[in-house]
Formats: C-alpha cells, structure tokens, sequence
C-alpha cells in the first residue's frame, strides 16, 4: 500500500542518505576536477576514518561527532602524503597505471585492517543510537539527520573556500587549465598536495559521521566508492555543489526504488542512471564546458 | 638463419619441449598453478589487445569473461549442450554485448577516463542482475552438473578426470592468443590499432574510420575473453557472481599485463609468469595472517607503477639481448637496438 506519507518518509530518508553519499563524493569530485584521476583508494580511506573513529569511541569513549576533529586532519595529511610519495610519480604515466595505482593502494589499505582487525563487523554503540523525531506521522532519525546537516556544512564551506580563498582560486584554477596555471606561478605540486588532502579529508569526515549508523568492516567503503563515481560523473567533473545534489539525486532514487523493484537490484537501476548519464549528460547535470 | 634467429628459436623450442612435458613431472598443486599462469597469461594478452595494444582505457574485462562462463554453462545446465558450443556461442555473446557497449560509449563521444568508468561500471549491471535472477543461479552460482565417466564422454563435456587435459588447454590458448597478436600486427587493421593509441585524431585526420576499427578490436578482444570464462567456468565446474563479475578480477587481468608491459606482445605474459606463481605461493605461506598475502600484492602493484612503469618486460629484453650479444657473438642488429632503447629511457 503506497500512501503519501510513506512517499514524504521514503523520500526524507533518501534525502538524508543522500547527504553522506554527497560528502564521500565531493572529496572524490575534488580530485578528479584538479588531478584529473580517478581515486580508487577512496573508498578504502573512508574506512579507514571509519576504524579511527571507532576506536577513538571504544578506547577513549570520544563520541563519534567529536572524533571528527581528529579524524579530518588525519585524513588530511594521510592523503596529502600518498598524493605526494605514491600518485604523483604516476601523473606523467597513461591513465592505466593511475587507475592501477590508486587500485593498488586501496588493496593494501583494506588488507592491512583485514590484517590488524580481522573481518569482524564492528559498530560504535552509542547511547544516542536508533533516536529519533517524529513529525506526523514521518520519522527522522536523529543521527542521519545530523550527517545530513554536517554534509551540507562541508559543502557549503568547502564552495566558499573555492569561491573565496586564494587557495581555491588556485585549486579551480589548475583544475581549469594546468599549463596556464602553473606558468602564473602556481606550484602544481602544493596543489596537487593540497587537493587530494581536501578530497581524504572529506570522505574521512563521511566516514566518521557514518559510523554511528553503519556496520565497519575492512570492505565498509566498497559500496560508496562506486557510488562516488556515479555521484561525481552525475554532478559533472570537479562541481562541489553538483556533486552535494547527485549525492542527494542517488539518495533519493535508491530510497524511491522500493517502491517499485525489490531487494538489491536498486544497485543495478543506479548504474544504469550512470550511464545514461554519462551517455546523454557525460559533463553532468551542472557542469559546464571547459577547454 | 643469423645466429640471433637461431638462438631466439633454439630458446623458444627448449621452453616448448619444457612446458609440455612438465606436467609429468610437477605434482597437482604446481599443476594448478601452471594452469591459473597460462589462462591469465591468455586473459591479460587478450585484455591487452584492446587496453594495450589499442589504448583503450577499457576496465570491464570480466564483464566478457564472466558472460562467455554464464552462456556455455546454461547452455549446458537447460539445454544439454557441450561446452565446446557453449565456449563458442558465450565468445560471441561476449563479442555483441563488447561491441554494443563500445559503440554505444564511442558513438556518445566518451573516451578516456569517462570510457573507463562505462567500462568499469557496467560488470557491476551484470553482476547485480545475476545475483537477484533465479534463473542464474543468484548468489551461489550454478554447479555444472557431471556427466561423463568415458574418455569420449569427458572430452565432449570438458570434464576431465585429472588437471593435464586442463593444463593443455590452457597451455594451447595462451599459445593461440600470442598467435593472434602476432598475426594482428602484420595486418594492416593491426596498425590502425597502434593508430588509435598513438593518436586518435591524427588517425581520424588521415581517413581511419576509428569508430570501426575500435569496435573490431573491442569484438577480437571480447571473444577471446568470454572464450576464456567458459574454460575457467568448466574448469573450476562452476559459476557464481562473485568470481565471475567481480572487480578483484579485472585488476587480476589488467595488471599482469601492465607488470609485463602494456602494449608488447609478451608483456601480458611475462606478468602472468611473474605475478601468478607469486600470488598463489604467497597465499599458500602467508595464508595463516589473514589479508598479508594481499597486502603484497597491493605494495607489489604501487611499486612497479612507481619503479618499473614501463613493465618487466622491456628490462627483460634488454638484459636478454645483453646475454645474447655477450655469449652470442657479434650481433650487429641487437647492440643496435640496445642503443636504441638506452637513447629512449633517457
């Protein structure tokens, strides 16, 4: 029975999910826009802030949301770093062994935590878990609510700092063109640096919001990673904000799935959205041409 | 016959005569690993075809591969058909559904990174379509039912009793897929191939219907990697999603031809020869720590890209080459290519 109501919490839900596929993918979309390669190692830094927070909660009892003040810098500067000593020897080298690299990468990652960890799932039990609000007769969950909120936090102030800051000016202004950028005095390597520091941080402060809600796991940010893929190519190459709202398109549209095709063949109808995306719209639904 | 001929020839029939007879002389567990080496040795050189030698970033291998195992098996599970139709209609499925999704992403213009990612997606499609399908096996895939107890009987049905029939066949399609490359690049659509690698625009510029060419290339490839599924699919006696239309897979075949040498005709080879074995061995010792073996494989990967981005392949020919003009004699053609590759790397 298909009511309005299940519609309005069908699609706040998938608004809500929406908003951390969003927030894992504008760390993505950051890299691909300045460095113009694809991260495979995403998913597996998720995780990796994922563990951080988890055992901030389990060893120290640091709730999750305040972990995130040690887990983006973390991220940060994990990222910077292997942007710095691993990627960058590949950028001058075919678009294969980038895609090889950062494959690569991310096998180690997630065989290190399946080394240390064990497989075991894992999960932050805070009190606050499961709480929620009801208006009407819709329900919110409270810790969804807040990721949603964080996400749209980061976002905004990520777009202000491109926007407004010399150093997004910079970063927009490789991404737009290298050569010319570089020969304005821009250090690429600085930049290179500092976007893919931006793009872990980010995803690492998706991981840290999630983990009140979601299972971890050393394959946890398997699923996001070909998510972000799909929200990145959806919101057009380097687009902070198309990326925040085809996070919130893919939300709504696996949420809205339900209704029609059972189980997980939603997976399937989200790939196909890709590309068809990528088909018809392959600049994304807010992207413009760029030389 | 100049000496450089002889040699390279005396080396390849010893190598020959060594491979055929090995499988008398190693127990099973080798002779698994032999197998696994020669059928990614084939995979990676027919993925190469159209990645490599080509230039296409194409990241969906295993979708071809995975389509060529789940044809010749449901041909045989509902129809009773032999394997070796099966192997032949999955090689064509697999070529339609390469070159429709080629020309569905060529015709819209995606190239590069945005192909890659059509590429890269599209074995998922597949993959989660057959995981919620009944009628393929979901989740647990489909056991391939055993026939036949009589030497003809297995023959018909590629169910061989132990692993050396297994290991011929493999051995015979690693040999028949370095045949086709080295057909390929005699023909003249051979180099418009490299054409397409080197420069797509130039090639369109000077009259190559790239558009035809890149869906030819796609469909050799694409045959010959579902022709591959189908031979691990009744070799393993199974199919299932994960195996079959997993992401692990693709970077299993890519990188094995990238450690060899993407784009030479031995490349993909000589990384199967390195990275199999390596695998296999490393899983067996390090097996008790769960995730070290492919914590290796992961540094393995980041440190050829870093160090050797060119591949083994070329550090190999070299240091062959130095040995033959060292103990071989004066070899004027080879010192010449020796110093040609040395002004190349600098």
């Amino acid at each position: 029975m298909i009511s309005a109501t299940m519609i309005l919490q069908l699609l706040i839900n998938g608004i809500l999910r929406g908003s951390i596929y969003a927030l894992a993918a504008i760390g993505m979309t950051v890299i691909f826009g300045v460095m113009n390669i694809i991260n495979f190692a995403h998913g597996a830094l998720m995780m990796l802030a994922m563990y951080i927070t988890y055992w901030l909660f389990t060893l120290l009892g640091v709730d999750p949301y305040l972990s995130l003040v040690i887990s983006v810098p973390t991220l940060f500067i994990l990222g910077g770093f292997i942007e710095k000593y691993l990627i960058h020897k590949s950028l001058d080298e075919p678009e294969i062994n980038q895609f090889l690299i950062t494959a690569g990468i991310m096998i180690f990652i997630e065989n290190a935590m399946l080394f240390l960890f064990s497989p075991d799932v894992k999960a932050t039990s805070v009190s606050y878990k499961g709480a929620a609000i009801s208006i009407g007769n819709v329900i919110i969950g409270l810790n969804p609510l807040a990721a949603g909120l964080i996400a749209a936090a980061i976002t905004a102030g990520l777009y202000f700092f491109n926007k407004k800051t010399d150093l997004g000016r910079a970063l927009r202004a490789v991404a737009a063109n290298k050569e010319a950028a570089r020969l304005m005095g821009i250090n690429l390597n600085y930049i290179y640096f500092v976007a893919f520091g931006i793009g872990s941080a980010c995803v690492g402060a998706a991981g840290t919001i999630i983990s009140p809600m979601y299972y971890i796991f050393p394959q946890a940010g398997d699923l996001f990673l070909l998510l972000a893929f799909v929200i990145v190519i959806l919101g057009g190459q380097g687009h902070v904000v198309g990326a925040f709202f085809g996070g919130l398109i893919i939300g709504v549209v696996e949420s809205l799935c339900i209704l029609v095709i059972p189980g997980s063949t939603k997976d399937a109808v989200v790939f196909a959205v890709f590309i068809l995306v990528l088909l018809f719209k392959p600049l994304g639904l807010f992207g413009k041409r760029r030389q | 016959m100049n000496r450089t001929n002889f040699s390279r020839t005396f080396l390849s029939v010893v190598l020959l005569a060594l491979f055929l007879v090995a499988p008398f002389f190693v127990g099973p567990y080798f002779l698994h690993i032999l197998i696994m080496t020669f059928l990614f040795a084939y995979l990676a050189r027919s993925w190469d075809l159209i990645g490599g030698y080509a230039g296409q970033l194409f990241l969906g291998p295993v979708a071809m591969f995975g389509i060529g195992a789940y044809t010749s098996t449901l041909l045989g599970v509902h129809f009773g058909l032999s394997p070796w139709i099966g192997m032949l209609a999955g090689g064509v499925m697999g070529t339609i559904v390469g070159v429709l999704l080629c020309y569905v992403s060529f015709r819209f213009g995606l190239k590069g990174i945005y192909f890659g990612l059509v590429t890269l997606t599209f074995p998922e499609i597949c993959r989660v379509i057959v995981l919620n399908l009944d009628a393929f096996g979901g989740v647990n895939g489909i056991l391939i039912p055993f026939k036949e107890r009589s030497p003809l009987g297995a023959l018909l049905y590629m169910q061989f009793a132990g692993k050396i029939a297994y290991y011929y066949m493999s051995f015979l399609m690693m040999l028949l897929s370095l045949y086709v490359i080295h057909r390929i690049q005699k023909l003249k659509s051979g180099y418009y191939y490299l054409a397409l690698r080197e420069n797509e625009e130039a090639a369109e510029a000077v009259g190559v219907d790239t558009l035809k060419y890149k869906l030819m290339v796609t469909g050799i490839g694409s045959f010959f990697l579902a022709v591959g599924g189908t031979f691990h699919a009744q070799y393993l006696m199974m199919v299932n999603p994960e195996t079959f239309f997993g992401m692990d897979f693709t970077l299993e075949v890519i990188i094995r031809s990238i450690v060899g040498g993407v784009g030479t005709v031995f490349g993909p080879v000589i990384g199967s020869f390195i990275l199999t074995p390596l695998s296999d061995i490393s899983r067996a010792i390090l097996g008790g720590y769960q995730g070290v073996h492919l914590m290796l494989f992961g540094a393995i990967i980041v440190a050829i890209i870093i160090f050797l981005p060119k591949g083994v392949g070329e550090w190999l020919g070299r240091g062959y080459r130095f040995l033959e003009a060292r103990f071989g004699g004066k070899m004027p053609v080879s010192v010449k290519e020796d110093k040609d590759d040395f002004a190349e790397s600098k």
